[in-house]
């Protein structure tokens, strides 16, 4: 791979909200570069991005096991009440014949939080240990975790809308668990983890590694 | 806002930042989110393992409506739990449900905590758990008073008939036997349902049942130390003077029994409420539970020496129409040296049915001193105190056994004062009237009913023929006498009637005949008034033909000619 040369050698930054190009002159001590378009800070990546990452990652690892080991909702027919985890009721439409419905809820509530969670994990691992490691099929990998992102809440939404619309009291009732709010907070700590996720710091290594050390350039 | 001083080569035409004065955040501060979120989650999972409580095994004959993870422990219709697992037991002849209790409710796995499975359920009592019929059977629980903990339970296959926190108090009863009662039949006070059965056991040494009741607070204070229960199941129907009288408790207690209590009229003041779990004997009914204490009881024996035919056990034995207690046992002896059979009869007698009768015969003669039964019917029988059967029902033809005080009795022989305590007997006023009638069948054997037959009919014939005879010889001799005679008559009319001779001579003849009767009484008069004329004779002969002494009165003649026809 020939060595090409990035915008922060050719002293360019690239503004994050309205990607306007502007000079990166240094700015002095207690001043911060804006855009001069939009006024977003102007960074040449994404501030903090593996520590953000990493802990927002770790967070939704956290709270991914109460989300899948507590109650999502408790279903109450005719005073038979149900609790049900996000497993269980994969199982119960399972054995109910419903088996397109478990498939979809079982991917889109189970493997895709743990996808994007082992994905990004991957991404992060690779970005710190500086790997050269094939990083197209990362950038790769990114682009499809930030794209499924959209659709996990698909559960969450299913809970809302069914505590909201019965609550029959005495024939049926749905109340919502504490497995619920985890697996939200999951899915939005895995989105936001995704998002302070900078990619373009999977061609920084193979850059650096190619290029000069004498290049001064600082990512921060 | 500062221009940048320099630019860097190659960078013309592209914009110049702004600059601003930065905030300095602490890029750490993004490691809060998982310490909030590892927080947040250990919350999640404390409180699922905090909330669950200790898990305790319920075993059940059958499995019939529980189900794993879904079936509810439920007390006082709030969840305490809920079975996580139901296996058999080892040895296949029950299930162990294995029961998640929550955390507020770990105080329910006592020593005494009861779990029973609530189903729909009609039974006597009622219908009951009809929720259950959509909801699914649960578990309920009667928590237990207990301080010791318990992890595997016994369940109950029916739900208790009183659970722990109803006020009350249990009280024990010893029957006979069972009767119709069963677990949940009422008790009742001046027919008010005050409390229920809630446990019959037969006694260990099987000879009679012991039953467990409840009675409801403030009722239990009305369970005084001489309360009186009886089983009042079923219907009272009693043939009296006023007529046929029915009596019962209520319907329910017609179809499933009850026990009622109640206090004599005699002990109605001074009695204190009795202690929990005291012990009272179950009464067969009513009247014999109301009835004066019958005290000691005094077995007595008696030998018949006649048929006991329609003597039974269970037979009354009355004095003089007091029930003084019951015939135990009829056996047939044999005296080989009499030869003859002989029926024994052994009853049991509560001496103190006599009443105050017996408490003065009891007093005895030494005055305080209080005699024993068997000396005071010593006594009695000294007295003339003798047994007899007598018949207690002309149709059915079944006896009594009567002791009555006879004054013509056979003395008794020497006093015994063994158990059982022996009644010389008399034969019975059935059995007198049968040896009387048999004496007056003998006699009437004796009498020759053929012969006197015999003879009536030779009578009858004799007089048969005499009749005939002289139907045939008298009759026609009579006819023609009567024939005589009436021709004697007819003459005789005749000679008086064709002429009126006789009559008139007859009539002449009587003139004359008072003529000289007339002529005599004058003769008679001067005789009597000239007695000497006898002698010396008269100055004239007095005439013949009429006295002007003495003259007739007028009415002779009519007196005289009146019978004349």
């Amino acid at each position: 791979m020939s060595h090409v040369r990035s915008a922060a050698e050719m002293g360019l930054i690239r503004c994050h909200g309205c990607a306007l190009t502007c000079a990166d002159l240094p700015a002095p001590e207690g001043q911060r570069r804006h855009c001069p378009r939009c006024g977003v800070a102007l960074r040449r990546r994404k501030a903090n991005s593996l520590t953000r990452t990493w802990a927002l990652l770790i967070a939704a690892a956290l709270l991914y096991l109460p989300a899948n080991l507590l109650p999502i909702m408790q279903t109450t027919q005719f005073f038979d009440a149900v609790d049900e985890t996000i497993l269980s009721g994969v199982l119960r439409l399972w054995r109910g014949g419903s088996y397109d419905l478990a498939i979809i809820v079982f991917v889109a509530s189970i493997v895709v939080p743990l996808l994007k969670i082992g994905v990004l994990l991957v991404l992060l691992t690779g970005v710190q240990r500086g790997s050269s490691w094939s990083p197209r099929e990362r950038a790769k990998l990114y682009r499809f975790v930030d794209f499924i992102g959209h659709w996990s809440m698909l559960d969450v939404f299913v809970v809302a809308l069914l505590v909201g619309l019965v609550q029959f009291s005495g024939f049926a009732l749905v109340l919502p668990g504490g497995g619920a709010v985890a697996f939200a907070a999951v899915v939005v700590l895995t989105m936001l983890a995704s998002m302070s996720f900078d990619p373009r710091l999977i061609w920084d290594a193979p850059l650096l590694s190619d290029s000069e050390p004498s290049v001064n350039v600082r990512y921060d | 806002m500062t221009e940048p001083t320099s630019r860097p080569q190659g960078t013309d035409g592209a914009a110049e930042p702004v600059l601003q004065p930065a905030r300095r955040l602490n890029p750490s501060l993004i490691w809060l989110v998982p310490v909030v979120a590892a927080l947040a989650g250990l919350v999640l999972v404390l409180r699922a393992v905090l909330s669950s409580g200790p898990t305790v095994t319920i075993s059940f004959k059958s499995a019939e409506g529980l189900e794993p993870g879904k079936t509810e422990v439920k007390y006082k219709e709030v969840v305490i739990g809920r079975v996580r697992e139901i296996s058999l037991t080892d040895d296949l002849q029950g299930v162990v449900a294995a029961v998640e209790l929550t955390r507020e409710a770990s105080d329910f796995a006592v020593y005494d905590t009861r779990f029973w499975v609530v189903r729909p359920r009609i039974d006597t009592g009622g219908v009951s758990g009809l929720n259950t019929l959509l909801s699914g059977a649960y578990i309920g629980v009667d928590i237990g008073q207990s301080n010791e903990r318990r992890r595997d339970f016994e369940g109950l296959e029916v739900p208790p008939a009183v659970t722990s926190d109803r006020q009350g108090r249990r009280f024990i009863l010893k029957a006979l036997d069972q009767g119709s009662l069963d677990i949940g039949s009422p008790v009742y006070y001046r027919r008010i349902p005050v409390g229920r059965v809630v446990g019959t056991k037969l006694d260990d040494d099987g000879r009679g049942v012991t039953v467990q009741i409840f009675v409801d607070a403030p009722y239990d204070r009305f369970v005084s130390e001489d309360a009186r229960f009886w089983n009042a199941s079923g219907i009272d129907v009693r043939v009296g003077a006023a007529g046929l009288k029915i009596n019962t408790q209520s319907l329910a207690s017609v179809l499933i029994g009850g026990v009622a209590f109640g206090r004599s009229g005699r002990d109605e003041q001074g009695s204190q409420p009795a202690a929990a779990n005291t012990a009272f004997l179950l009464h067969g009914d009513e009247a014999s539970a109301l009835a004066p204490p019958d005290g000691e009881p005094m077995r007595i024996s008696m030998r018949f020496e006649e048929s006991l035919r329609g003597l039974a056990a269970g037979a009354a034995v009355e004095f003089r129409g007091i029930e003084l207690g019951t015939v135990d046992s009829v056996r047939l002896d044999y005296d080989e040296r009499r030869a003859v059979f002989s029926g024994t009869v052994l009853a049991t007698i509560y001496p103190q049915r006599l009443g105050d009768a017996y408490e003065t015969l009891s007093r005895g003669s030494e005055g305080e001193t209080s005699q024993t039964a068997p000396a005071v019917f010593n006594r009695l029988v000294q007295d003339g105190l003798r047994a007899q059967l007598r018949t207690g029902n002309l149709l059915t033809g079944q006896l009594y056994v009567a002791l009555d005080l006879l004054p013509k009795a056979k003395p008794a022989g020497s006093p015994i004062s063994v158990e059982p305590f022996e009644i010389p007997t008399e034969r019975g006023s059935l059995a007198m009237l049968q040896t009387q009638i048999a004496d007056i069948v003998r006699k009437l054997d004796e009498v020759p009913f053929g012969a006197i037959g015999r003879n009536t009919r030779d009578a009858l014939a004799s007089a048969d023929k005499l009749l005939k005879q002289l139907d045939a010889d008298l009759a026609p001799e009579a006819k023609r006498t009567l024939q005589e005679a009436q021709r004697t008559l007819d003459s005789a009319t005749r000679t008086l009637g064709q002429d009126g001779g006789l009559p008139q001579d007859a009539s002449r003849a009587l003139s004359e005949l008072e003529r000289a009767a007339r002529a005599l009484r004058g003769l008679a008069d001067y005789l009597q008034r000239h007695p000497q004329a006898l002698i010396f004779g008269g100055p004239q002969p007095a005439p013949l033909d009429a006295s002007p002494v003495v003259p007739p009165p007028a009415q002779d003649d009519s007196t005289l000619q009146e019978p004349m026809p």
